[in-house]
């Protein structure tokens, strides 16, 4: 397993223009599958329009603890983007009034941001009705300054959605990393302890599975019922869904595709997949992304090929809701990601 | 035309033989989609006598796909292989039962 990001290996596939060149091209430019654009004008959905904004994703940097291999951020510890106090103001200001009754802070590793308690802090002021901290759950054992996380995500009140590959020690190690499993494991334990993840409680703890390979996730409720089953049985683990995401065809998980020559089968295998009605409620229909650096997307899949949205606002510091709304999203062929079976969000299934 | 009698990517293309039988082809890939819903038999526990068949009938695309929906059910690899050891344990029993057979023939041509 790499121990370093595409961007500090100088692969090509770190640069967002090598991607989109393979997206357009090869099997679709030859013809062999459709072009996402024209499956949506097929159901007379395109342009791509979103409807209702709900939620604000702010992605507060690409630094992280771990490197793992699917990791459509390109994320990992060489990373030196981060999003600045400033910024983060800037941030604040739009959810204090924003619309939207979710709140969800990605990265990388959010925690490892260093104004990431003061952000959350500041932020859990607004009243957000869900606010949401992807946590990859290592973070919470990789170094004493992050051990109480757990009671600081409960004094806020903030609701932790965890990557969790799979219940078994060996598919979770190689996908994300020796010893990912077993600091996991005491990282969701911990949270237990304080209350997360019980059945009735406030306290939300969900997890995120998706796939270490070249397939697409299986059935969600079905996946869901083996994940309680084990994490229960095996090491008393409580938790309350599990969202079952489809890997996107970019970044390192592209690499990787091409590397492996699975690159077309698994293309194949999302076209086919595709299900119009999960058009309906892709991701980007309800979400903003903004990047560490402040510019807005239509989601973090296009931040990360560099696809800033197609509206007169770009950035945070101009910030309106309104104009946004009025925008075509922009979409290209990692677009069948969001769309396969039972389709693929944040939130896991969208249909 | 390629020169192998297998071609991986052929397993795409499956669907096709409809084109030239319709009415059988649908009622066939209709059958087959029933066959492995969740029943009596969980689609999981299906999957696995699957990919235990698909070694038995030796067919290289279905290994290929019930590995594959094995993998995106989040059946193990170990299960995978016991699944696998079922199906050469039946296939295996079954050739040497015939041993009874030739025993039982060898005893009626002896003295
Ligand atoms: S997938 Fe998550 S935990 Fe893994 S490297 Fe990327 S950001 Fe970090
Ligand atoms: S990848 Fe982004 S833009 Fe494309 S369908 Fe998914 S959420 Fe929408």
């Amino acid at each position: 397993m790499a121990t370093k990001s595409l961007k500090a290996r100088q692969k090509d596939l770190a640069k967002t223009n090598k991607q989109l060149e393979i997206l357009n091209g090869g099997i679709f430019a030859e013809g062999e599958l459709p072009y996402f654009k024209d499956k949506l004008a097929n159901i007379g959905n395109f342009p791509l329009r979103p409807k209702k904004m709900e939620i604000l994703q702010i992605n507060v940097g690409y630094m992280c603890n771990q490197v793992c291999e699917h990791c459509h951020v390109d994320a990992g510890p060489d990373r030196k983007e981060i999003m600045t106090r400033e910024t983060m103001e800037q941030c604040l200001d739009v959810i204090r009034n924003t619309g939207a009754h979710t709140l969800d802070l990605t990265g990388g590793a959010p925690e490892m941001n260093p104004n990431f308690r003061w952000f959350v802090e500041e932020a859990a002021k607004a009243g957000i009705q869900d606010f949401i901290v992807r946590s990859n759950l290592t973070i919470i054992r990789a170094n004493k300054k992050y051990y109480d996380l757990p009671k600081f995500f409960k004094k806020h009140n903030v609701h932790v959605v965890s990557s969790m590959p799979h219940y078994t020690r060996g598919k979770t190690d190689k996908q994300r990393g020796d010893g990912v499993f077993d600091k996991s494991i005491r990282a969701l334990q911990e949270l237990n302890a304080v209350g997360y993840g019980m059945p009735g409680q406030d306290l939300r703890l969900d997890l995120v599975y998706n796939p270490s390979g070249a397939y697409l996730p299986g059935d969600q409720a079905a996946l869901e019922k083996d994940f309680k089953k084990a994490l229960d049985e095996d090491f008393g683990i409580q938790f309350h869904n599990l969202f079952a995401i489809t890997n996107l065809p970019i970044s390192r998980f592209l690499d990787y595709l091409i590397a492996s020559e699975n690159y077309e089968d698994y293309m194949y295998a999302l076209v086919e997949a595709y299900n119009s009605e999960a058009v309906e409620n892709v991701m980007c229909t309800n979400t903003i992304s903004v990047s560490w650096d402040g510019w807005l997307y239509d989601c973090d899949f296009n931040q990360m090929l560099g696809l800033k949205v197609a509206s007169k606002i770009k950035h945070i510091k101009d910030y309106n809701e309104d104009i946004l709304n009025d925008r075509n999203i922009i979409i290209s062929q990692h677009c069948y990601g969001c769309t396969a079976g039972a389709g693929s969000s944040c939130q896991g299934t969208v249909i | 035309m390629a020169n192998t009698y297998y071609d991986a990517a052929d397993l795409r293309k499956f669907g096709k033989i409809t084109e030239w039988s319709e009415e059988l082809g649908n009622k066939f890939f209709e059958y087959y989609g029933k066959v492995f819903e969740e029943g009596a038999l969980s689609a999981r526990e299906k999957s696995l006598i699957a990919l235990a068949v698909a070694h038995v009938v030796k067919c290289p695309y279905c290994i290929d796909a019930y590995t594959k929906d094995g993998l995106q059910r989040g059946i193990t690899k170990e299960e995978m292989m016991e699944a696998v050891h079922a199906g050469a344990a039946i296939e295996s029993g079954a050739t040497l039962v015939h041993g009874v057979q030739m025993m039982n023939k060898y005893n009626k041509l002896s003295m």
